[in-house]
């Protein structure tokens, strides 16, 4: 399954992602979905279709720990989001609501590229380019949470917080 | 055996082995959790997901706090709902509540709950404020602060830390915010992604807790899990004046402690600072961009507006008058602050010189309400981010400063240099 790529810059604010104007519609993530980075890309959010990525540079997410920022993106079916490097706490939101959050090159993928990502070999193609972009694994701790769907669903299984 | 950082001392004490060393993962048993109105109801919705798990009841409630902060009073029937479902939930639960009116969650922790040595994260970025007070405070998302709230526990990586040493003394008209600002100007957005900022120095060991809080506060800025200052007399001294003295004890890094990186600042012959729209690490000294027109000016937030802030903003604007023309936003970050302010008459000069006070809260900082600005407006801000929509409008540019630069600028009407009115 491929989606097509959507470019962004470095240093994409959660403010971008879900602006603090949008705060009436933060229990109903629908609504908001519609309004996802239109403040970066006003093409984004009505266009963006079910297994498209997030292509992005630096520090993706910096600011706010608000999880409806990854929440949002995911419900807009994004499959995964690919960034040269995230901010902290977007990283790990975006972990604990199931979205991987890939950290890999992405100066080679343009606008429009078709990827396919491949979580457990750690690939993602870029069947436009025909390239392979290789990235590292995430640590265990992140792994072990993406694997089961997310942290609610981790800690249903195990009953406990085992990670470390 | 090798010196420890204060983030390894402090989430040290939270492990089962009794130490920590930067860059293991851990699990950490937490002293407070808390959760507010703009991620509460998503909290609370992962609350009732784990309901069958974790401590009983009346252990997990304890040392939790809600609060309603962040756009009061509500603006829209929405929020309002939102807020009703944090209050009752709070209050059905036997949760500590500070309600709409009370202030920002981080200026009450600060002053009700937050002790040196503890571990506290929360639902809000700039939990990393209590690190001021010497408590391991950071920010996760709710998902996290729900499983932290039923467990009591979370896990973290323990960071390796920078030390910030900044030597000298301050300059008149020069603040803790314009030495956090320079700071970011050398780090950078990212500088110091997952690390933790010790501060240190003869300013830092001189200065009050309530600068110390500004420093910690923006360390999020500039990527990092947290910002700490040791814990003195100084320290002590803020404890007691709050009637929680007993909470009090010394903690200091080890002589021998390793860090990652260390900067050094001289204070001595630093101007105040100003971020220019885009990002906080934007910042330049204000002769740069003295003279820009401001049609707005938001004296607030967590970063600063504890009453030392509010002393200066006062001893500005005393006897003057705003330019005309321009809005004047006063948020006080408590209600604690807010008597104070009243008790020393800077109330009545903030009235005088034509500011329109809103109530403790977030207030414009996050663009939620209390003086969006218009299409084009130029905003000077005392809060912390000024990232492109930040303050409400997409439309409008916003400037960071220190409060005394905020109210020499609306003084003027134009960005302007507070020692000329000091
Ligand atoms: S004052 Fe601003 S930065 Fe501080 S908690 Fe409120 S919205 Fe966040």
């Amino acid at each position: 399954m491929s989606g097509r790529a959507w470019k962004f810059g470095d240093n994409v604010s959660t403010d971008e992602i879900t602006p603090g104007r949008c705060l009436h519609l933060r229990s109903n993530l629908q609504e908001l979905a519609k309004h996802t980075l239109e403040d970066a890309r006003k093409d984004f959010a009505p266009n963006v279709k079910s297994g498209d990525f997030v292509v992005a540079g630096k520090n993706f997410g910096m600011g706010s720990s608000r999880e409806q920022a990854p929440l949002v993106i995911k419900l807009l079916g994004v499959r995964a989001i690919l960034a040269e490097s995230f901010a902290r706490i977007f990283y790990r939101n975006s972990i604990n609501i199931g979205l991987p959050a890939i950290v890999c090159k992405t100066q080679s993928i343009e606008e429009g590229d078709e990827l396919e990502l491949r979580l457990r070999d750690g690939i993602v193609s870029n069947l436009t380019r025909k390239i392979e972009l290789e990235f590292p694994r995430m640590s265990p701790t992140m792994e072990a949470i993406l694997n089961e769907g997310g942290l609610i669903a981790y800690v249903e299984k195990h009953g406990d917080l085992l990670l470390a | 055996m090798v010196g420890k950082t204060l983030a390894e001392k402090l989430i040290g004490w939270h492990t089962a082995s009794g130490t920590a060393s930067a860059g293991e993962v851990v699990i950490v048993k937490v002293d407070y959790t808390f959760s507010h109105d703009a991620a509460g109801p998503l909290l609370i919705n992962q609350l009732e997901r784990l309901k069958t798990i974790g401590t009983q009841d009346t252990e997990w409630t304890s040392n939790t706090v809600f609060f309603v902060d962040h756009a009061v009073p509500a603006p829209t029937k929405e929020i309002a709902n939102d807020q009703l479902l944090v209050r009752s939930f709070a209050m059905n639960n036997g949760i500590a509540l500070s309600d709409a009116g009370n202030g920002i969650c981080h200026q009450v922790l600060a002053e009700e709950y937050a002790s040196p040595g503890e571990l506290i994260v929360g639902t809000d970025s700039h939990t990393c404020t209590a690190g001021g007070l010497c408590a391991f405070a950071t920010g996760m998302g709710a998902t996290d602060i729900a499983v932290a709230m039923k467990l009591r526990k979370t896990w973290l990586r323990v960071p390796e830390s920078f030390k910030l040493v900044i030597e000298g003394h301050l300059p008149r008209g020069v603040y803790a915010k314009d030495l956090i600002l320079k700071a970011l100007s050398i780090l950078g957005t990212d500088g110091a992604t997952y690390k933790a900022l010790e501060f240190h120095g003869r300013v830092v060991e001189e200065m009050e807790v309530a600068g110390r809080l500004t420093l910690t506060n923006m360390a999020v800025e500039a990527g990092a899990k947290t910002g700490l200052v040791r814990s003195d007399e100084k320290t002590r001294k803020y404890l007691r004046e709050l009637g929680r003295e007993e909470k009090w004890r010394e903690i200091k890094a080890d002589e021998d402690a390793v860090y990652e990186r260390e900067i050094v600042i001289d204070a001595t012959e630093l101007e105040p600072q100003v971020s220019i729209p885009g990002s906080p690490d934007k910042a330049r000294p204000v002769s740069s961009v003295k003279g820009t027109k401001v049609d707005e000016v938001f004296i607030g937030s967590c970063t600063n507006t504890r009453i030392e802030d509010m002393r200066v903003v006062g001893q500005i604007f005393k006897g003057r008058e705003k330019a005309r023309g321009l809005k004047l936003i006063v948020t006080p970050s408590s209600r604690r602050v807010y008597t104070q302010c009243l008790d020393e008459g800077i109330i009545k000069i903030l009235i005088e010189v034509g500011a329109t006070i809103t109530p403790p809260g977030c207030g414009v900082c996050f663009g939620a309400l209390g003086g969006i600005p218009a299409d084009n407006e130029v905003i000077f801000s005392s809060s912390n981010r000024n990232f492109p929509g930040r303050t409400g409008n997409p439309k409008a540019q916003t400037f960071l400063g220190s409060p005394a630069t905020a109210a020499a600028t609306a003084i003027n009407g134009y960005i302007s240099d507070p020692r000329e009115f000091l």
